[in-house]
């Protein structure tokens, strides 16, 4: 077996090669397609794994008995059928919420511990980041179902919803402020109007996501509370009621879509 | 320890497609005021014979995805991909062609 070619033997893949059909597409969507090609999201879900079946905290417990819903320890298509009810804690979570849960009952962790660092840096990602990224990816090829049918389902889905449109914060914003008008954009980032299921979508299916343009994996917990920092308004707690409704909200408005995540974004 | 590298290798008609995606930070000289850190030198190995041997600069990014065409191959071909930092830190990944 001999290398073929002789100049460059190996080539860095910064997706210099563009698909025949790019043409057709949009320059954002031409951008993505070049940035998902080279993205390291797999390394990720690699470092994630390890991190699931280690053991931890004061009763040096692995979290691979963690029920996100479809049973302990049942990863298939966990994370598509999320948010939902969880009734030994009576509230819906999403698949951080659950992990968070699964970390201060299986591992005996302190809440304060376990959310010292949620979110992480481009040297130093988070362990939340990690597992995120695995998790997610147990359920690549899974539609998206989260809980519909449960009060408290309901509930979450209604608040999140009217969150979507409030206006809050200093600068007076809401969700739809950015989200709201179609065709917008900042930067190389089109802001999709989400409220509407054709865009929701393919954005909720490609969630929690590697940013090419920070090096970082980013998860949905991080999405949200970023963009109500961008809003100027406090942000919200971790795994609190508000972000699980949004999450609710949007996964909801993107039902049915088949889950390819994690993605790779600007 | 060095992160975690993954590996893929696919048989074409008359060619093995490789990728393979490595843990690095990748910091550049300017990123950390003179004490860069980077892949050096990238070395592929098909069933134990080196086919490869690359030098990599301060220029590729974090993260990075390495991937090429090789000549010929068989099922079950190993391929082996290692690299060596400035640091002289080392980790290395194995896959059979599929």
């Amino acid at each position: 077996m001999r290398v073929s070619g002789s100049g460059v033997p190996l080539l860095a893949v910064l997706a210099l090669a563009a698909a025949p059909s790019a043409a057709q597409d949009s320059q954002f969507a031409k951008y993505q397609k070049m940035t998902a090609e080279g993205s390291p999201v797999e390394l990720f879900e690699l470092a994630g794994e390890d991190l699931w079946k280690k053991k931890q905290g004061p009763k040096k417990a692995s979290l691979e008995k963690c029920d996100l819903g479809k049973g302990p320890g049942v990863l298939k298509g966990a994370y598509a059928a999320l948010p939902r009810y969880f009734k030994d804690v009576d509230r819906v979570m999403d698949a951080e919420t659950r992990m968070l849960h699964c970390m201060m009952t299986l591992q005996g962790r302190d809440r304060k511990e376990a959310l010292k660092r949620p979110f992480g840096n481009a040297d130093k990602p988070s362990e939340m980041e990690y597992l995120s990224a695995y998790v997610a990816g147990q359920s690549r090829g899974h539609k998206l179902n989260p809980g519909t049918s449960h009060a408290k389902e309901k509930e979450s889905y209604a608040l999140g919803k009217k969150l979507f449109y409030v206006r809050t914060g200093l600068w007076d914003f809401s969700c739809t402020s950015c989200h709201g008008v179609e065709g917008k954009r900042i930067r190389m980032s089109e802001l999709p109007v989400l409220s509407n299921p054709k865009a929701a979508r393919p954005l909720m299916a490609t969630w929690p996501a590697y940013r090419v343009s920070n090096s970082t994996f980013k998860t949905m917990q991080w999405r949200i509370n970023n963009c109500y920092r961008q809003m100027r308004t406090p942000e919200p707690n971790f795994g609190s009621e508000v972000v699980n409704a949004v999450n609710m909200f949007l996964t909801v408005t993107a039902k049915g879509e088949t889950y390819r995540g994690p993605g790779t974004k600007r | 320890m060095a992160g975690p590298m993954k590996m893929r290798a696919t048989l074409g008609s008359g060619f093995t497609d490789v990728r393979v995606l490595m843990t690095h930070p990748m910091a550049t000289e300017q990123q950390t005021k003179g004490k860069p850190h980077f892949i050096q030198s990238i070395t592929v190995k098909v069933n134990g014979k080196t086919a490869v041997e690359s030098q990599t600069s301060q220029a590729v990014s974090r993260n990075p995805v390495f991937s090429f065409r090789l000549k010929g191959g068989a099922k079950g071909d190993k391929i082996e991909v290692s690299w060596l930092d400035n640091k002289g830190e080392t980790n290395n990944t194995e896959t059979a062609v599929a």
